[in-house]
């Protein structure tokens, strides 16, 4: 297996229990987490990539996993506020619990 | 591959599966800042320096710091009565299954057009820097603008206070 392979697996191991998280938890906050190692596992992706790829001078890879931390960074901040609010509101953060569109 | 990428990557996916499978949350924040920082060290391995200690300095610095106050703001280190897994728990593990599956069928029966070994690129953060105001400016600035609306937007949104609450 060549090297790049084995980074891809590892990416897409790290993705599978990123969606495993987000879709069989209860908790919005492990939600969330779940949604983060999602995004890492992209982010190793696109490092992987611009590592073995064939022009890794134009740095497009690693820019693109750059930007991508800085969005996810963003993404971490609004979720865990609008988590906060809603726990404000109704007291829990049990998503089965949340099956009211209004307040 | 080296004994350093399977130790680092038996390090970031048993991080990242405490994080889903343990009970109390705080235990979970741990857990998955031990993931963030296996994968910071997968970037440093692929000769990505910047892009690894910005991932220390970003998830390791403020997304786990930002999750353990979540998660004590919201008194998530109380554990409820009727267990962490949701009712449908069952289809989440058997689709993310299916996508592991599908995703690693494709890793695996690709045939590698790109070379084994490549060589070591030579970038340094100088470069980086270079390129981030020269070829990538408007994105960069694109960035800037979406961090501090997210910045304003998060501090909003979690300070709302309902009409004659105070």
């Amino acid at each position: 297996m060549t090297p790049l392979a084995s980074y891809l697996l590892v990416a897409a191991l790290v993705f599978a229990i990123g969606l495993a998280g987000a879709l069989v938890r209860r908790n919005a906050i492990l939600v969330l987490i779940g949604i983060e190692l999602m995004l890492n596992a992209a982010n190793l992706n696109f490092i992987a990539f611009w590592r073995y790829g064939p022009h890794p001078e134009a740095l497009t890879g690693m820019m693109f996993a750059i930007f991508s931390i800085a969005v996810a960074a963003a993404e971490a901040a609004v979720g865990l506020g609008l988590v906060i609010a809603i726990y404000r509101h109704a007291q829990t953060t049990d998503l089965d619990k949340m099956n009211r569109m209004k307040g | 591959m080296s004994p350093v990428f399977y130790l680092v990557s038996a390090m970031t996916v048993a991080g990242a599966l405490a994080a889903v499978l343990l009970k109390p949350l705080v235990h979970c924040a741990l857990a998955v800042t031990v993931a963030f920082a296996g994968l910071a060290f997968l970037f440093l391995s692929l000769d990505a320096q910047f892009a690894g200690f910005a991932q220390i300095l970003v998830y390791i610095g403020a997304v786990a710091i930002l999750i353990v106050f979540a998660i004590l703001l919201t008194k998530g280190s109380e554990l409820p009565r009727d267990g962490v897994f949701s009712r449908s728990w069952l289809a989440g593990v058997v689709i993310s299954a299916a996508v592991f599956a599908a995703l690693g069928w494709a890793i695996l029966r690709s045939a590698w057009t790109l070379p084994h070994e490549a060589a070591v690129p030579v970038v340094t953060v100088h470069d980086i820097g270079v390129a981030l105001v020269d070829r990538y400016v408007l994105p960069l600035e694109i960035v800037a603008l979406l961090l501090t609306a997210a910045t304003i937007g998060a501090v909003i949104v979690a300070m709302h206070e309902k009409e004659g609450a105070k």
